[in-house]
């Protein structure tokens, strides 16, 4: 369906005579090139695209393989999708990020905004006929936050009283928490401070419920590892329940006659299909067995974008691509260094020619109109000021500039990048900095273990408020990992929940930004896009910039 | 005969035990474990993590414990799949890759062993150049060439195949083909190879001046030495084929067990690594055994030592 | 070890003492095959191209030029540009000195240890055959990614660790293919003859049982190139290896893999000069083998 002009094969052909040995490659790229047959715009001709007449059967390229269907104990992306398909918490996004209801039909707030009281929806389901109870959520909290699951996002629920204390063992009594069920169908949390996104943090899968009393058959709800996942046991209050499941090929998510929206789902089927490669999801997108893709390899975006674009999707994704200084290694230590680094960078360039999925540059550290927020202290890059900077903190032109290393993690994209910045910043400032791969686990040690000078980052929020972008360079956070800290940063951080109204808040987070610019602890690079292949018989598949969405306004053309 | 193999046996349950000691501590001893995250998990977190899968007991305490299952039969828990264990993903998947590498072997010794053979008895002849260049545009184009190149081609623009996934029997076609090619191609190279060795040898003159046909020297008498190369080189590359392919597994979304080997190192899945260690480790051991008994059965003048 | 008796001792063949004439005819039968003669060149055409190409380029190999990106041949960049806008051409001729050291060296270090390895466990036999080919059982099971990760920890990321990297794994075969012939040769007559006439050990392996088995040691050898030059691209992934903006062969073919509907020059040139590289190796290979083989001479 890529519409390829014949040039590719011809200019291999004419390379035929060049040598022998040419010829076996150059015949097979005029077979994969070949002006072929077959080009049109087309799902669905293929050999295992067997479809039964009437059903809409939708298949969607998730990635990898789920670590499990457990939501409490996984953390990546493609569970996240899943999550998304099979369960729904108290609330929900539309597709605008306003919050609608979910298996709460209303919710209040007391005024102080320490107290939300969820009302439940009467006939809301479990797929096996049961309701979905205040106390199957009550418990579903108290597993996600005790110590023997050791859930990795537990510490989503810790702005609630007493859960951070519980997930830590210090308070071993849940009823001293702040979850409350007072009846069947009331759901009351108590916060021990002001969470003005806490509703759209609870879109996250950490707050969703749990098939309490089909855990308990198999052991203590907090077991880690029960058969309950399995596709026999398996239970969920979503718009689709879990049909099949075959590790490795695909999981079958079925319609659910018993989710209380049935009537607004729409697709009877989605089969997600774990593949790994850019590459093969993308032949498998041409060969129809896939309508939605997990991502699109690099230099095919632009191709899609020229001849298909109604085939590819670039949507806004609420992260930020950075380098990361170690601010107690030479020559780090010095704010003018980082400074100059960064003023140093052609933003433009790099997603205009390098990244191209429609980035935007970052010269703050929030993605631009974030929930209401917009930076009043971005920077620009300046080379004169950046050759400045450099020259006062002793290196003019470059001249004496101490070895450096770039660490990133082995993926075609960090690499590409970082060979641009290395060659601006050599052709910029004279400044030159080797660089280096490593493998995914030990290049994440030693992040943590901040054995770097500078090195690759990347941050995508849980929740859509500028607050889980500020949150990281608190002095000492689990995710700073830049040995950077300020006490003013800090303690603006914690008056911003204080704040009266959310435009008081944002200002706060005006002041923190500007520390931010004049520190530059990090090293915005751009913000992300989200982009996916989609075919045009997928309508109404809409995502919000957390990559949520909601199979409800989906819908699948014959 | 048979204390040669109980020997061998016993041996091999030894080398066992050190591959699995190694491997144990080496998993380790690497950088990043099993729960080491972009986004960190807060230390408490960590701590009831390491509990739950007993990562908090002393490292010899760890080993012995896993001696213990595994003289049950029990390989313990995936680390990354947590409602699965490590029996059940090694059971699920060989079954694919087994299936795959046997459909890929038939290819490759078939293409190698005959066009390998016929490049040794034309040699150099037109009939040994096709035969050569052969294997040889088999070795330099890698998989990750050869994989995509024909789903491009068979799948994309003819339309005959899917472009990956393993459902029905068609699906089995593109990825044989490109892993037999990837043995056939040096399988062919080591035939010829190891041929026109034996071709020249006194005995074969023997034969050949006795008036035996070509076809029964060749079959009857050549192959036999001349093949030797190719069953050392076959011991490890069975192992190799039946444990399936990394590329071949990924580039094809194939449930089998070779992607495994590589996952589950880069995931730092302590307890599956370790099982596909084993299961690499048994079948490369007696694989070389059946190496030796062939050898020894080829070339009557070897004994068996044990 | 069982002691057969000699069958025929009359059944000895030539030349048991290769002279130095073997090495000079030898080089004279090399240099009338053609096609060995066409892979000597080419190879060495190659590698001066690699080593001086280069210096002698306007481009450096890391040099960008974004607004360039990719871009096919033409006169300004013979073989085109790759996505950072840098020349194929001299790209690849630099990657090619680290593939071709990469190839060479680790296939050489492979080969000693593997042949050397071979030989005295096939010859011995016994207890000292099982103890070391178990060992080459235990090497073969090793998890390999693991294996090189902990590399790096223990030792830094030194260059020398590539080699340390690719030889722990690919002489093992070439050990296991030699010790089988052995084995096999050791037992024939000739070798008994020279036995009987009372020659050391030593001089039996190197002089007598290797040389009979170059033919499938060469072919082991030249299958080992490709292979070690493709390994060096995985070991670049794990962080071991040439470091960005350097390449190599490998690296290269398995980017322009990705790349091959786009820009089908980024990996036909490297996947030409990888296949012309592979089959000059083994013409030469063939080349070298049939000219030492001392009987083939008379058909």
């Amino acid at each position: 369906m890529l519409r390829r002009s014949c040039s590719a094969a011809t200019f291999a052909l004419r390379f035929l005579s060049l040598t022998g040995p040419a010829l076996p490659l150059a015949l097979l790229a005029f077979l994969v090139t070949g002006c072929g047959k077959n080009d049109s715009t087309g799902a669905g001709q293929s050999a295992a695209a067997s479809i039964t007449p009437g059903k809409k059967i939708l298949r969607y390229g998730n990635g990898a393989e789920p670590q499990d269907l457990d939501f409490q104990i996984v953390t990546g992306v493609p569970e996240h999708h899943l999550a998304l398909t099979f369960f729904e918490g108290l609330i929900s996004e539309d597709p605008q990020l306003n919050v609608v209801p979910g298996v709460a039909e209303r919710w209040e707030i007391s005024p102080d905004g320490l107290r939300y009281t969820f009302h439940l929806r009467a006939d809301a389901q479990w797929s096996n006929g049961d309701p979905v109870t205040a106390d199957d959520f009550i418990q579903s909290y108290r597993r996600m936050i005790s110590p023997a699951l050791g859930a990795a996002y537990a510490h989503m629920l810790w702005s609630v009283v007493g859960a951070e204390d519980y997930t830590k063992g210090k308070l071993t009594d849940f009823s001293q928490t702040g979850f409350k069920a007072p009846d069947a169908r009331t759901v009351q949390l108590t916060l021990r401070q002001p969470t003005p996104f806490l509703l759209h943090a609870m879109n996250h899968y950490a707050w969703y419920p749990l098939p309490i009393a089909t855990l308990k058959k198999f052991g203590a709800v907090d077991r880690k590892s029960t058969p309950w996942t399995r596709p026999e046991n398996f239970v969920s209050n979503g718009p689709y329940t879990l049909k099949e499941w075959r590790p490795n090929q695909k999981i079958v998510a079925a319609r659910a006659p018993t989710y209380w929206d049935r009537a607004a789902v729409k697709i009877d089927e989605i089969h997600f299909l774990p593949v790994e490669l850019a590459d093969t999801e993308e032949r498998m997108f041409r060969t129809g067995q896939l309508h939605i893709t997990y991502e699109v390899p690099l230099t095919k975006l632009a191709v899609y974008q020229r001849d298909h674009p109604d085939s590819v999707r670039v949507d806004p994704y609420n992260g930020i691509y950075f380098y990361r200084f170690n601010v107690q290694r030479k020559p780090f230590d010095d704010v003018r260094v980082r400074r100059a680094l960064a003023l140093a960078v052609d933003r433009e360039a790099l997603v205009q020619k390098v990244t191209l999925a429609g980035e935007q540059p970052a010269y703050d550290f929030t993605p631009p109109d974030l929930a209401g927020y917009v930076s009043r202290h971005a920077f620009t890059a300046d080379l004169t000021e950046a050759k400045r900077l450099l020259a006062a903190a002793g290196y003019p032109d470059g001249k004496g500039f101490p070895k450096v290393e770039l660490l990133y993690n082995t993926l075609e994209k960090h690499r590409t990048i970082a060979e641009a910045l290395q060659q601006m910043w050599r052709k910029n400032l004279g400044v030159d900095i080797t660089l280096f791969n490593q493998e995914w686990k030990v290049y994440l040690d030693a992040q943590h273990t901040q054995n770097f000078q500078i090195q690759r980052a990347g941050w995508i929020a849980d929740y859509v408020d500028p607050h889980s972008f500020f949150d990281l360079w608190e002095t000492g956070g689990g995710n700073n990992d830049t040995r950077w800290g300020s006490p003013e940063y800090d303690r603006l951080l914690r008056t911003a929940l204080d704040a009266k109204t959310t435009a008081a808040r944002y200002e706060v987070y005006q002041q923190m930004e500007k520390i931010l610019v004049d520190e530059m602890p990090v090293l915005p690079l751009y913000f992300y896009t989200y982009s996916r292949l989609i075919s045009p018989k997928v309508k109404g598949f809409i995502t919000t910039p957390l990559d949520n969405f909601s199979w409800k306004y989906a819908d699948l053309a014959p | 005969m048979f204390r040669f193999i109980t020997s061998r046996f016993l041996q091999s349950l030894l080398a066992l035990f050190l591959v699995i000691t190694a491997t144990f501590f080496m998993v380790r001893f690497v950088p990043g474990g099993p729960f080491t995250a972009e986004k960190a998990v807060t230390p408490e977190i960590l701590r009831n993590l390491e509990a739950h899968y007993g990562l908090d007991q002393p490292l010899w305490r760890q080993y012995l414990d896993y001696l213990g299952s595994l003289a049950r039969g029990d390989l313990g828990p995936s680390f990354k799949y947590p409602n699965r264990t490590v029996n059940e993903i090694i059971f699920d998947k060989v079954p694919v890759s087994a299936e795959l590498g046997a459909i890929s072997l038939a290819v490759a010794l078939v293409l190698g062993i005959g066009l390998g053979t016929l490049a040794a008895i034309r040699r150099n002849t037109w009939v040994d150049y096709v035969a050569s260049s052969f294997g040889m545009i088999g070795i330099s184009i890698p998989t990750f060439v050869v994989g995509p190149l024909l789903v491009l081609a068979l799948a994309i623009h003819l339309g005959w195949f899917n472009a990956s996934g393993w459902y029905g029997p068609a699906d089995r076609v593109l990825p044989a083909l490109v892993l037999g090619i990837a043995y056939a191609a040096p399988l062919s190279r080591l035939t010829r190879g190891g041929l026109l060795e034996v071709l020249n040898q006194d005995f074969i003159r023997t034969a050949r001046a006795k008036g035996a046909s070509e076809f029964r020297v060749v079959t009857r008498h050549a192959l036999r030495g001349g093949l030797l190369p190719v069953v050392s080189f076959l011991g490890p590359a069975v192992a190799g084929i039946l444990t399936g392919s990394f590329v071949i597994e990924t580039i094809f979304q194939i449930p089998g067990i070779g992607r495994e080997f590589v996952n589950s190192a880069f995931n730092r899945d302590y307890t599956l690594v370790l099982g596909t260690v084993i299961l690499y480790a048994v079948l490369i051991m007696a694989l070389n055994l059946a190496v030796d008994i062939a050898q020894a059965w080829m070339n009557p003048k070897v004994r068996l030592e044990s | 070890m069982t002691s057969a008796p000699p069958t025929s001792p009359a059944a000895v063949p030539e030349p048991i003492e290769p002279g130095n004439s073997l090495w000079h005819d030898a080089w004279l039968r090399l240099r009338k095959n053609k096609l060995a003669t066409f892979g000597l060149v080419s190879l060495s055409v190659i590698a001066v191209a690699c080593l001086l190409g280069p210096l002698l380029s306007s481009y450096g190999y890391e040099e960008q030029n974004l607004d360039l990106g990719a871009s096919a041949p033409s006169a300004a960049h013979w073989l085109g540009t790759d996505t950072l806008g840098r020349d194929l051409l001299v790209r690849l001729l630099a990657g090619g000195r680290i593939s071709l050291a990469v190839g060479l060296a680790a296939t050489f270090v492979a080969l000693t240890i593997g042949v050397v390895y071979g030989a005295v466990a096939g010859f011995f036999g016994g207890k000292l055959d099982a103890v070391m080919m178990r060992s080459v059982d235990i090497m073969y099971s090793m998890p390999f990614p693991i294996f090189v990760i902990l590399l790096m920890v223990l030792f830094g990321r030194n260059i020398l660790l590539l080699f340390v990297a690719i030889g722990a794994v690919e002489w093992l075969t070439m050990a296991r293919i030699v010790r089988g012939q052995v084995m096999s040769i050791k037992k024939m007559e000739f070798i008994e003859a020279a036995r009987s006439l009372g020659l050391g050990r030593r001089r039996i392996i190197f002089r007598h049982i290797l040389p009979n088995m170059l033919g499938p040691i060469i072919v082991y050898t030249t299958l080992t190139i490709p292979g070690v030059m493709l390994l060096e691209a995985f070991l670049s992934f794990l962080g071991l290896g040439v470091q960005p903006p350097m390449s190599s062969w490998g690296v290269l073919i398995k980017d322009g893999a990705e790349k091959m509907e786009e820009f089908p020059w980024l990996l036909i040139f490297p996947g030409t000069m990888f296949s012309l590289t592979l089959f000059s190796l083994n013409f030469l290979g063939d080349g070298l083998r049939d000219a030492l083989d001392v009987r083939s001479s008379k058909d």
